[in-house]
């Protein structure tokens, strides 16, 4: 029973594999609390909505317009007036200390302009030294006086602009970030502690020198190989399950399509991180070497995920790159599972390429295995 | 005889030098340490310059035209025309609907059936669906629609009826201080530099300490003369070092490669640097010396340096708006007052309303964490 002895020996493997992460109280740990505690955190810190705009006030028209104007930007609760101004020099300190985000001028002409039917400059000046968090603030005025001007034209009886917006959000209504984010997130802290574990655990034994003990026993090298691939896949099994159930529970993020598709996708993801890790391993000398490489691929992979920027605004060469990129694919396939209910058919995009990217990885793995043993 | 031994201080200076010296070598011959030293902060500010880009281009969406009028035609025409979009245009809406759900688009713009009609009337509108999974990508696609919508529809009326007074209107002159043309580049540089000083700081660092620690050498260093302090200056060094070749290699990139300004003065800004790399080291030494495993040192750095580095610095994200208890958190985050600095004195000028007390707090930082490095690293095998 030649089989039935090489999965005795790999299942052997595998339980020596978790015992070994396992029993220092420190690594089972960090490896379990670590995923909760990236998502609870960076899940609220995480947000390009900018709701918190201090700003100061230079009003020189002190008319009904400009204190309406005014209101409107106080009563959205977006923003909070830090300073009433009298002179356009107190502006620059209070922005360059940071202490406002958004300083606004009102002409002296304000309401006059108004009346007259012409139109009345609002001028703003933003801190651009994040030019993100700049323009986001920058929005949020214009909602304000756009709202401001619909009701100054509707208590002076002037028609609406002919064509107005009506715009919807499918799938996540109020467009939160945290919607996005946290989904995105599952696939994301993963992919680290499985590409790590899996580039560590050849590493680490042949540091130690026990790889080659290994070699004088009965194992293949594809035992080895499969008995070191699973147990990083358990325990990468088990962190997104953790950061699953911290964005449905804590978050209340609900939960649209099907557990069963979600997994198969992630299993996809996982073999594909696994890969990844121990061809890593198979190239480095060093654990420390196993490390830093491991640490370099999830960074890059992490960047050109399209959760930090979007993948069409990046130039063409890296576009193409994305496109072995499995964390690109797994954000892509929890945030259709999650939030759109996606079925596995719609998902074929996703899994082929995260299957092409596994069989690859394990492929040359496995080769460079059993070149280096020979 | 004149065989006296040498003068407490020479003696010092010489094993420090020697500790330094073996330090620099190991870094510079390691492979993996000149990859994470050069190669690492290289590739990230190749990709923070080039790849890098919160701008919206070329979104993909499809204009539905259930009105066949002109007026109709117009609207799909400035979506058509615009960069930002990568625009198809349907007949029916169902279609669209299909292609979204495919993800094949980000969007939709209905112009509907009534279109023309209620255009006459004054009361037109059109319908913009946006998926709103990517909620940064779905506002911005919602402002330019609006906007492109309302300038087509005013060139409309300018055109319809010349007659038609347009009421008074408030409108918005912005101006961004210190980043004219809207560069995102000029916040991603700064943000570059406190990434890379992170990772040389504190992850390189903690790597190898804790492998000294695992493979004993670190205990083999009590035996010999070599005093707590000294062993640690010998381990500062070298990547102080490192770091400010990483910090030169940023601000040449910053200065040529893209153009960011560098408006405050550089050895206010190299000095700002030297204490937040200070800080790292520290963070790294103490960390490792703490846990002694590389596979620990590692994953505790990337959780409590380079992610808190990433996300709670202010950097990408604004932190006026988290909850107050990630406000609170991200006070004990070094970056963040680093981040502060650098934005200040890359693309402001000498504040010192700012410069003052981030740096002094900077610093608190690094006597207090240098302090516990000590103790964790002092000559006990506890």
């Amino acid at each position: 029973m030649d089989i039935l002895a090489s999965l005795r020996r790999i299942l052997a493997l595998i339980r020596k594999e978790i015992l070994a992460v396992l029993k220092d109280a420190r690594t089972r740990n960090v490896l379990l609390i670590q995923p909760v505690l990236q998502l609870l955190l960076f899940g609220y810190a995480a947000t390009l909505d900018v709701n918190n705009i201090p700003y100061a006030a230079l009003d020189r028209d002190h008319s009904i317009a400009s204190t309406a104007l005014l209101a409107k930007l106080d009563g959205s609760g977006l923003f909070h007036r830090i300073a009433n101004l009298t002179q356009a020099s107190q502006m620059k300190p209070l922005i360059d200390n940071q202490e406002v985000l958004i300083a606004i001028q009102i002409g002296p002409d304000f309401q006059r302009q108004l009346s007259a039917g012409q139109q009345a400059a609002v001028q703003v000046i933003a801190d651009g030294r994040n030019s993100n968090t700049a323009g986001a603030a920058l929005d949020d005025v214009g909602a304000a006086v756009d709202s401001f001007n619909t009701d100054w034209r509707y208590d002076h009886g002037l028609p609406q602009p002919a064509v107005q917006v009506k715009l919807r959000a499918w799938y996540s209504p109020n467009l939160e970030t945290r919607w996005n984010m946290i989904p995105a997130l599952i696939g994301n802290i993963t992919l680290m502690s499985t590409l790590m574990l899996a580039a560590l655990s050849v590493a680490r034994e042949r540091e130690e020198g026990t790889f080659d003990q290994l070699l004088v026993t009965p194992f293949r090298p594809v035992e080895i190989m499969v008995g070191k691939a699973i147990p990083a896949m358990i325990i990468g099994t088990v962190q997104a399950t953790s950061a699953l159930l911290v964005a449905q529970l804590w978050f209340r993020i609900p939960f649209a399509g099907s557990y069963v598709t979600l997994y198969v996708g992630l299993i996809l993801f996982l073999l594909a991180a696994v890969g990844i890790g121990l061809f890593v391993s198979s190239i480095a000398a060093t654990m420390q070497q196993a490390m830093l490489y491991a640490a370099s691929f999830s960074l890059v992979f992490a960047l050109l995920s399209g959760l930090a920027t979007p993948i069409s605004s990046m130039p063409e060469v890296l576009q193409d790159f994305t496109l072995i990129n499995p964390l690109r694919y797994a954000i892509d396939l929890v945030h259709r599972v999650y939030l759109e209910g996606a079925g596995i058919g719609l998902l074929v995009p996703d899994l082929w390429p995260m299957a092409i990217i596994a069989t690859v990885t394990l492929t040359a793995a496995a080769w460079m295995f059993s070149n280096r043993i020979e | 005889m004149t065989d006296h031994p040498p003068p407490p201080f020479r003696a010092k200076a010489a094993r420090v030098g020697a500790l330094i010296r073996k330090e620099s070598l190991q870094v510079v011959r390691d492979p993996s340490s000149v990859a994470i030293g050069v190669v690492l902060p290289l590739m990230l500010i190749l990709l923070f310059g080039y790849a890098l880009s919160l701008d919206v281009k070329h979104v993909p969406i499809a204009v539905v035209l259930e009105d066949p009028s002109s007026q109709a035609r117009e609207i799909a025409a400035s979506f058509q025309l615009s960069s930002y979009f990568e625009t198809r245009v349907t007949r029916s809406m169902a279609e669209a609907e299909t292609l979204m759900r495919s993800d094949k688009i980000e969007g939709i713009v209905r112009v509907p059936a009534d279109f023309a009609r209620r255009k006459a009337q004054g009361d037109a509108s059109v319908q913009v669906l946006v998926n709103g999974i990517d909620g940064n990508t779905a506002r911005i696609v919602e402002a330019y629609a609006e906007a492109a919508v309302a300038q087509t529809g005013a060139r409309l009326d300018a055109e319809g009826q010349a007659n038609g007074v347009a009421g008074g209107q408030a409108v918005i002159e912005s101006q961004l201080w210190f980043n004219s043309a809207n560069n995102s580049r000029y916040f991603l540089v700064p943000g570059l530099i406190v990434l890379v000083i992170t990772l040389i700081g504190a992850f390189m660092t903690s790597m190898v300490v804790a492998r000294e620690w695992e493979r004993g050498t670190f205990e083999a260093l009590f035996v010999t003369p070599v005093r707590t302090d000294e062993i640690l200056l010998g381990k500062t060094v070298p990547y102080l070092l490192l770091g400010m070749v990483g910090l030169l290699l940023c601000m040449g990139a910053a200065k040529f490669l893209f153009d960011v300004p560098i408006r405050g003065s550089i050895p206010i800004l190299m000095g700002v640097s030297m204490l937040y790399l200070l800080v790292s080291v520290a963070i790294g030494l103490l960390i490792s010396s703490s846990l002694k495993s590389q596979f620990l040192s590692s994953q505790v750095t990337m959780l409590v340096t380079f992610m808190p580095a990433l996300m709670l610095s202010g950097f990408l994200y604004d932190l006026r708006s988290v909850p107050f208890a990630i406000q609170l958190i991200s006070y004990a985050v070094p970056a963040h007052y680093f981040i502060r600095l650098l934005q200040t004195l890359f693309l402001v000028g000498d504040v010192w309303s700012v410069i003052w007390p981030n740096a002094a707090i900077l610093a608190g930082i690094a006597i207090v964490l240098l302090a516990f490095a000590r103790r964790a690293t002092s000559k006990s095998l506890g």
